[in-house]
């Protein structure tokens, strides 16, 4: 077990929240086709108020901090949230689109010891990037903030959203990221708006693409490794918990709103009426996560993916049901391993498909695993 | 022989989970797990208090240990977290030491 492992484990034994994400604000100077947020400001949580969620962050065990938006750059007082954040010793990641960020700020963040900033690219084709978060020009002004940071000897990861519009690319992103001498992540993960619409999941990349993702070796590792079929799972597994969501990590909104995680829109209580370790320890929502154990999961709980599958508890709550099956996920275990979940059955069985997940690659490609049943 | 003082540095991540210390380097993402002993001897880390008092006075007394074995045992300490640069060592008081992470 790593150091860190170790450490997360030791958090969940004591009931820590090792780790937690704070979008200071949703505010930003791009509009990204594929974004969850309302970019309004509903009224912000002060320097004042969010010095002082720090300071009880510090107090409550919080080691890993990522500070994220909207931009977190259309804050004036960025730096000196960065600035208390280090000072009360946590660790500092930042997540930026980087347009505002010229040699003045990479050394400002160089200075305060921030860890890691990860920065959003789309494509390595302004025409594709631009178009995607609406700003003209700004894969430019990013890319030269990426080659600010790299100046300064700060670690940088490239962030890939994939979508449909910028599937393409993806490579053409990952070439990018090694020519810049940075860290490449991506995500196929598109998530309903924070308001309930839906009508975003559309950008998401159908299952044979995701498919070609899982099957990479460039991007997985070893194929066969990771699309193994799962095994069967054990008693641990069935014990286990999905994620840290609620466990040793949460999510704060600008507002001040505590929820289990930024992609888990569970209201839990509000650090402008409470203090955080009351919420954290207290709070019905947060422990009605803690509760739940595979076991609990009627239809996970009898899937052959269950202790493999990436399910996430808050893309289930926002298709109704917490402990219910994420379906973006079933789809990322099928088109991982050919091999359907127990949701997706019962889809079958009842002759429609979930709300939230395009099928006409699935059908066509699970047809025959459907047949031999 | 010269007194050691020792301060902890402040380009660093830091914080106490139970009794054991998670320590990380700002500056090449070296993660330390700190053990009770280690923790104590970071937490005492003021820049102005000799190694030698703090093992005397805090890490002898807390935890029952002798003496000279103690002080073998935060010399190789010092010695490793200041080689990165997690802890700053002189044969001077260190007059502007980091903020204190002792009580988080």
């Amino acid at each position: 077990m790593s150091l860190l492992a170790e450490m997360n484990q030791k958090a969940l034994n004591l009931g820590l929240p090792l780790s937690v994400h704070l979008d200071i604000t949703y505010r930003c100077n791009e509009r990204c086709a594929h974004c969850y947020l309302d970019h309004d400001d509903h009224g912000e949580m002060t320097t004042a108020e969010i010095v002082d969620v720090l300071t009880q962050l510090a107090s409550a065990g919080v080691f890993f901090l990522s500070l994220s938006g909207g931009e977190v750059l259309m804050r004036r007082d960025f730096f000196e949230i960065v600035e208390q954040a280090r000072q009360l010793l946590f660790n500092v990641k930042v997540k930026t689109n980087g347009v505002m960020i010229r040699e003045n700020e990479a050394a400002r963040l160089r200075q305060l010891g921030v860890e890691q900033i990860q920065i959003s690219v789309y494509s390595h084709r302004p025409e594709v990037h631009d178009a995607i978060t609406k700003l003209p020009g700004s894969l430019k002004r990013t890319i030269q903030a990426i080659r600010f940071l790299k100046s300064q000897g700060l670690k940088v990861t490239i962030a890939n959203v994939l979508m449909a519009g910028n599937f393409s690319d993806q490579a053409g992103v990952m070439t990018l990221a090694g020519k810049l001498g940075v860290a490449y992540t991506l995500d196929p993960t598109i998530t309903p708006r924070m308001d309930g619409d839906t009508s975003i999941l559309s950008l998401r990349i159908p299952g044979s693409e995701l498919k070609q993702v899982f099957h990479s070796q460039e991007l997985v590792g070893n194929v066969e490794e990771f699309c193994a079929p799962p095994p069967a799972p054990g008693e641990d597994i069935m014990e286990g918990f999905p994620c840290s969501a609620g466990h040793t990590a949460c999510y704060i909104s600008p507002y001040g709103d505590v929820f289990p995680c930024v992609q888990f829109p569970l209201p839990s209580g509000n650090v402008r009426r409470q203090k955080f370790l009351d919420i954290w320890r207290h709070s019905p929502q947060l422990q009605e996560v803690r509760s739940i154990r595979a076991r609990d999961l009627p239809t996970c709980s009898t899937c052959a993916h269950v202790g493999t599958c990436t399910r996430c508890p808050g893309l289930a709550y926002m298709e109704g049901n917490m402990r219910g099956p994420s379906t973006a996920d079933c789809e990322k275990s099928f088109q991982r391993t050919g091999i359907p979940s127990a949701n997706m059955l019962t889809w079958t069985r009842a002759g429609s498909a979930g709300p939230l997940i395009q099928i006409q690659s699935l059908a066509l490609a699970s047809s025959a695993a459907f047949e031999g049943r | 022989m010269a007194e050691k003082y020792i301060a902890r540095s402040s380009a660093i991540a830091a914080r106490l989970v139970g009794d054991e210390m998670m320590v990380m380097s700002a500056a090449d993402s070296t993660f330390f797990i700190l053990n009770e002993v280690a923790s104590a001897i970071w937490q005492a880390a003021d820049g102005c208090t000799p190694l030698s008092e703090i093992v005397a006075g805090k890490i002898c007394q807390e935890f029952d240990v002798d003496r000279e074995q103690a002080q073998r045992g935060a010399d190789r300490f010092v010695d490793e977290l200041s080689q990165h640069g997690i802890l700053r060592v002189s044969d001077q008081p260190i007059i502007n030491s980091s903020a204190s992470p002792e009580s988080r």
